[in-house]
């Protein structure tokens, strides 16, 4: 299948989920359970997409687990989400450099 | 007002650019997905899903649910707008809608025009599709184990948008929590690892936020 059916497909769905609701029911839902849900939906999302990916996205597994102790800790201490992107992604460009000297010697 | 999201939206989408060279799209096809999508999480997992070659269905389902927190965005955005902003603007309006530029507008006081939303999305709009241009023709230059960690930015900014509110929200802390497991039993369990990774989002997401949402129910002035 070409790319451009899935780019095509995942660009048409999204855009229906913002514009039926902002052009066709103006209303405010009423469902006090489905505004919850809509409300959780980013962090659980955001959580399993993360984790255990995080993991398997590097060179090695090792500094994977760095990066996500790392951003855990920044994002705890409430710094900010640019910080956190880069203080992860340094961390493991550091520890892979690092272990390619270290398999040098 | 819209600078610092496109700046901050530059460096994050200068990740998944370099991030979707790194799995084999050409920069040019990872700007297209950025310019027709404007989402993070929504294209990250449809990368995926590209990369491991999913069906179309799953796509659908996949972009449903994890981008259905637009759907209560673009109602609560349709309110604030009143019936000043006509039908036309409205379907313009709504692909600018992500997290950061509804936050934006609805924190403004003043009444919503049609050129104020429009220009709050369109730095961020460029921002975003710019940095992944950026990152996507740097990735190819680069080694891949320095387009991974480049990919990792991506991760960084999710943790970073997790873990304050489940810092201080119990229900959220609850949420991620289940989800995490969730995620590491599709990943681990023998039995499920067969289980496509679009398809194991869709059900830990819809799991977590459901079990979150019958536990702890938002009251009315606390959603968001």
């Amino acid at each position: 299948m070409s790319i451009y059916t899935y780019i095509f497909v995942m660009a048409l769905t999204t855009y229906l989920i913002r514009v039926i609701p902002m052009t066709l029911f103006r209303r405010p839902l009423k469902s006090r359970f489905l505004r919850s849900f809509l409300h959780y939906v980013p962090y659980a999302c955001l959580t399993a997409m993360t984790f255990p990916a995080i993991l398997e996205s590097t060179a090695s597994r090792y500094s994977g687990a760095a990066a996500l102790v790392l951003a855990v800790f920044l994002a705890y201490r409430g710094k900010s989400l640019l910080t956190v992107s880069l203080a992860a992604s340094g961390i493991v460009i550091l520890m892979e450099q690092g272990m390619k000297l270290f398999a040098l010697f | 007002m819209g600078l610092p999201v496109g700046l901050g939206y530059f460096s994050v989408s200068f990740g998944f650019g370099a991030m979707a060279v790194s799995q084999g799209i050409r920069a040019l096809d990872a700007t297209l997905i950025s310019a027709v999508n404007l989402t993070s999480a929504g294209q990250f997992a449809g990368l995926t899903l590209i990369v491991a070659m999913g069906s179309l269905w799953e796509m659908v389902m996949t972009q449903i649910v994890i981008n259905s927190r637009y759907s209560l965005m673009s109602l609560a955005l349709a309110q604030r707008m009143g019936q000043r902003i006509g039908f036309l603007p409205r379907l313009l309006i709504a692909f600018f809608n992500t997290d950061e530029i509804f936050a934006l507008a609805m924190a403004d006081p003043e009444p919503l025009t049609v050129p104020y939303l429009l220009g709050l999305g369109l730095l961020p709009f460029l921002g975003w599709t710019g940095g992944t241009l950026a990152g996507g023709l740097a990735g190819s230059a680069l080694p891949a184990d320095i387009r991974a960690a480049l990919g990792v930015m991506l991760y960084g900014m999710f943790i970073a948008i997790v873990i304050p509110p489940a810092k201080q929200e119990k229900a959220v802390l609850v949420t991620v929590i289940l989800a995490l497991i969730c995620s590491c039993v599709f990943h681990w369990a023998d039995g499920l690892k067969t289980v496509s990774v679009g398809v194991s989002i869709v059900i830990c997401t819809v799991a977590a936020a459901g079990a979150a949402a019958i536990c702890f129910p938002v009251e009315p002035e606390e959603e968001s």
